[in-house]
């Protein structure tokens, strides 16, 4: 008794009294997890296992993205592959011009591209933010299945543009020679271009995390669970899903430079609906809401397509069948299955 | 008297053929409790929610402090001073009692876009919360889940995020339905303190308590007032007798 009372004085769990809960311990195993599995593979010279462990790390963090705005905002987003592949064009079309050395979009004033991941991320940063803030505006004005399409609508116009925009490879793709660069380490190198993502991966996890123990992060919370409420306290609830729909939109670009990058190669796959629909599986697999959801429905679907994928063409009918057993049975994904019901101070 | 806190002026509303509100004008002085009454389905609960601006009405005014709020939001008349409470209780279920009512100290510390100090160990949205929750007798309630409550703490709640905002005035939809008679004897002396804090607009159809509380009384029936008065006036009023009292007293 004297725990539970603990682990509901807030108090007593900043000074640390508390012991760290369940759902610490299965974050801290996912994280070192998957780290350790790419470090294996890297000295079992796995080259492909390494670069899976990467691809996890990235689909993770657009879906720490996602979680942002489905998981703790409640809005049911089917667009977000439009910031992932917006993210992936940020980087190749940068990294085609610089390799060129002629100015960005083909316009006199722009500068010659670059190669280098820290202005791309900036630039990704900004540029999906602005799309955020754009697609959000717009699609909050609506709720439920509105919401759903009107997002979806607008990651299909990128889609369509994309296709049919020849001067960065249409519906080919655009390749990515070498991969841009970062300062004192070797991108090239498999496992070092890992810990950068897992990096990045993890700030954005500790982001999400101070966010939603701050006073945004309640309001948020509030915005999502009883609107009515928020607003009633005289907190208007649209601004707040906003923002949190751009950061989201941020973090979910950034995943995609990262993206790009690891595959040397941006194409119109990346703005599909199919990604935008396998990140929401993703969420809700590993747990809507759950911090660390994303890593676990990540690191599920992302080895389920590569084994199942490889043992049968169906795969996706068994993901189906692991899905509707999270919806009907562990209604807190992965996360929920693990750790138990999520707990609030 | 002084200058009215609260004014609704000839306020209309209509549900398709229904009119739910019609030509209501009434008053809420500083220090009174004005009692709204009237049968179910008069109008009550759809007056209160066009003040507090979650239903816009067809036409009329409603004025906070001599200020014209009737084409403000939600949030914009909570920040000027309305606190509410709702006939069917609207809160975070899923949320601990302490939460639901620090997202109100949070609204008027005005400061919901900070991103980084985490909210659990923040003194300055603790102390008032605990303050609030004390005086509500909720002190040992605060860590529980709001779906774990009774019916009457979840009123009670709902009363703690009202207070919490510091409200210039109240309006309260039916706040000790179903508490039975230990709660609502505690929720009429709560109500009597504070009516000198804050004035306080009361939709209540137990006549005991209504008697017992309020200064003035407003009889809805169908829409529109039947009548508006003092406490006396109301109860000697015959057509109030006639249309309403009658079928609720021996
Ligand atoms: N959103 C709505 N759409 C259509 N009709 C509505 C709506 N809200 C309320 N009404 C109708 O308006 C009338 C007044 O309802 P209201 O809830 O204001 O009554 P009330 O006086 O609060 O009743 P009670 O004492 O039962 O709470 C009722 O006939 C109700 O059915
Ligand atoms: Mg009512």
């Amino acid at each position: 008794m004297t725990s539970l009372q603990n682990r509901f004085n807030p108090q007593a769990l900043a000074a640390g009294l508390v012991p760290q809960s369940r759902e610490h311990w299965i974050n801290v195993l996912l994280v070192v997890g998957l780290v350790g599995a790419a470090m294996l593979a890297h000295f079992l010279g796995e080259r492909f296992y390494v670069n899976l462990a990467s691809r996890i790390a990235i689909i993770a963090m657009a879906a720490v993205g996602l979680n942002l705005a489905l998981g703790f905002g409640g809005m049911v987003s089917f667009g977000h592959a439009a910031f992932f592949g917006l993210g992936g064009y940020v980087a190749g079309i940068s990294a085609y011009h610089a390799f060129n050395m002629t100015p960005v979009l083909g316009i006199g004033f722009m500068p010659e591209g670059s190669t280098q991941m820290l202005s791309i991320w900036l630039v990704t940063l900004l540029v999906s933010g602005l799309l955020g803030l754009v697609i959000g505006k717009i699609s909050l004005g609506t709720s439920g299945v509105y919401f759903i399409m009107i997002t979806l609508a607008f990651a299909q116009m990128m889609y369509y543009f994309a296709n049919s925009w020849p001067a960065y490879g249409g519906e080919d793709g655009l390749p990515i020679y070498l991969r841009n660069e970062l300062p004192l380490v070797d991108t090239n190198h498999n496992l070092t271009f890992f810990f950068i993502a897992a990096i990045l991966l993890l700030i954005s996890l500790w982001l999400s995390q101070r966010l939603m123990g701050s006073r945004f992060g309640a309001a948020l919370t509030m915005a999502h669970l009883n609107p009515v409420r928020l607003a009633t306290a005289g907190i208007d609830p649209r601004p707040v899903k906003l923002m949190a729909f751009v950061i989201s939109a941020m973090i979910a670009g950034l995943a995609g430079a990262l993206y790009a990058d690891l595959n040397r190669f941006v194409g119109t796959n990346m703005l599909s609906w199919h990604f935008s629909g396998e990140l929401i599986v993703i969420v809700i697999l590993g747990g809507v809401g759950r911090l660390y959801g994303p890593l676990a429905g990540a690191i599920l679907f992302v080895l389920m397509e590569t084994w199942l994928g490889g043992v049968t063409q169906y795969w996706q009918f068994w993901l189906g069948l692991v899905l509707l057993g999270v919806v009907l049975f562990a209604r807190g994904g992965l996360m929920g299955f693990l750790a138990g019901r999520s707990k609030d101070v | 008297m002084s200058e009215p806190l609260l004014q609704v002026k000839q306020l209309n509303k209509a549900f398709g053929a229904l009119q739910a509100t019609r030509d209501v004008s009434l008053d809420l002085y500083p220090g009174e409790i004005h009692a709204l009454i009237g049968p179910n389905g008069a109008g009550k609960s759809t007056l209160i929610s066009q003040i507090t601006g979650n239903l816009p009405p067809d036409s009329g005014e409603i004025l906070l402090q001599g200020e014209d709020i009737t084409g403000l939001t939600v949030a914009e008349r909570a920040q000027r001073g309305l606190g509410r409470s709702f006939q069917i209780s609207s809160l975070a279920d899923e949320l601990s009692v302490r939460r639901n009512v620090m997202i109100a100290v949070q609204a008027i510390q005005g400061s919901s876009f900070r991103f980084w100090k985490p909210v659990s160990s923040d003194a300055s949205l603790l102390e008032p919360v605990a303050t609030i929750l004390e005086r509500l007798g909720l002190s040992d309630r605060a860590g529980t889940l709001v779906a774990e409550l009774s019916h009457g703490e979840r009123r009670l709640v709902e009363m703690a995020c009202a207070l919490a905002l510091q409200p210039r005035a109240l309006l309260l939809d039916e706040p000790m339905a179903g508490m039975g008679s230990e709660g609502t004897a505690r929720m009429v002396k709560l109500l009597s303190e504070l009516k000198h804090e804050v004035p306080i607009l009361l939709i209540e159809h137990d006549m005991d308590a209504v008697f017992q509380l309020a200064d003035r009384v407003s009889v809805l029936v169908s829409g529109g007032v039947l009548a508006q008065g003092t406490a006396d006036e109301i109860r000697n009023h015959p057509a109030v007798r006639e249309a309403y009292l009658g079928e609720e007293t021996t």
